[in-house]
């Protein structure tokens, strides 16, 4: 059976499913005897699951105004050097 | 800008819709077309200031590495190549600008997203505890974002930047190596102790009544 550090070691890859079957089977056998190890298990995999999509922070509008700005003075300076 | 004198990437059969239409605004905006930039920075810039802060941990340095991002990807456009995501490859930049500000702020030149990493036992979980099956609906949206964004921001900057990329984003474990320069293996090994010590900060608010947590032997 497996030790829960080799199982811990191995979690990242069960849970995005990119363990071989093999290694798969092994990792089911020990979560099904450990009870610590699907706790943690369940946690990560819960864990990943509330962050997934969370929304970034709108940018500052006056950030985002000096980046518009920013760019309309390059677009500018290159529009002149083409000329 | 002529249309004439841009070499616009080839739009490849295979790419999903989203990826089509991504592409085409690149190459619009290759020709010159100013919203279709603007619609890239729309798209992307609330998680290139995320990405920004978590590196720079700086806001008045986030700003700049917003911009200078941005910039540089527009003078640059004619070098993507279409075979990535758009995305990735200004997460690129961004790193990249992000670094060199750390560098300006230190003597030492050697500044690395890596260099923060310890190889302590932080893969070990602590907090052994279950949760509520939803554990997320005891609390209002903005109580969790409040919790989500603490927890996070706990995190080493090389860990933050790894979760949010991998499994904020939903970039792949590949994309998110080839973004931050990173080997795979790399990768790996800092998104599973990014996601064990969320975990762990989690449990303090998710732990189902009555679970004790107790130290993992």
């Amino acid at each position: 059976m497996l030790t829960c550090k080799e199982f811990l070691a191995e979690l990242s890859d069960f849970l995005d499913e990119r363990t071989d079957t093999e290694i798969r089977s092994k990792l089911e056998k020990h979560i099904a005897e450990c009870p610590n190890c699907w706790v943690i298990c369940d946690t990560t995999k819960k864990t990943i699951s509330v962050y997934k999509g969370m929304k970034s922070c709108a940018v500052p509008e006056d950030v985002h105004s000096r980046l518009m700005a920013a760019l309309e003075r390059k677009m500018a300076a290159a529009s002149v050097a083409k000329k | 800008m002529a249309l004439e004198s841009v070499t616009l990437a080839p739009v490849p059969a295979e790419l999903t819709e989203e990826a089509k239409a991504e592409l085409e605004l690149v190459n619009r905006a290759r020709t010159g077309d100013t919203s279709a930039f603007s619609a890239l920075i729309r798209q992307y810039e609330g998680k290139i200031f995320r990405l920004a802060m978590n590196i720079t941990q700086n806001r008045e340095d986030a700003e700049d590495v917003l911009q200078e991002a941005f910039l540089k990807a527009y003078e640059h456009l004619d070098q993507f190549q279409g075979n990535s995501k758009f995305y990735t490859w200004i997460v690129r930049i961004a790193v990249n600008q992000a670094l060199m500000k750390l560098r300006k702020r230190k003597t030492d030149r050697s500044v690395s997203l890596d260099e923060q990493i310890d190889t302590g036992e932080d893969t070990v979980a602590r907090e052994i505890a279950a949760w509520d099956p939803d554990p997320e609906v005891q609390y209002s949206q903005d109580e969790l974002n409040g919790i989500l964004t603490e927890a996070i921001d706990g995190l080493a900057p090389i860990y933050k930047t790894v979760f949010t990329l991998r499994d904020v984003d939903g970039l792949s474990t590949e994309e998110t190596a080839e973004a931050l320069d990173l080997t795979v293996p790399a990768v790996k090994s800092r998104l599973l102790r990014a996601r064990l010590q969320l975990r762990d900060k989690l449990t303090r608010f998710f732990k189902r009544k009555g679970d004790d947590a107790f130290a993992y032997m």
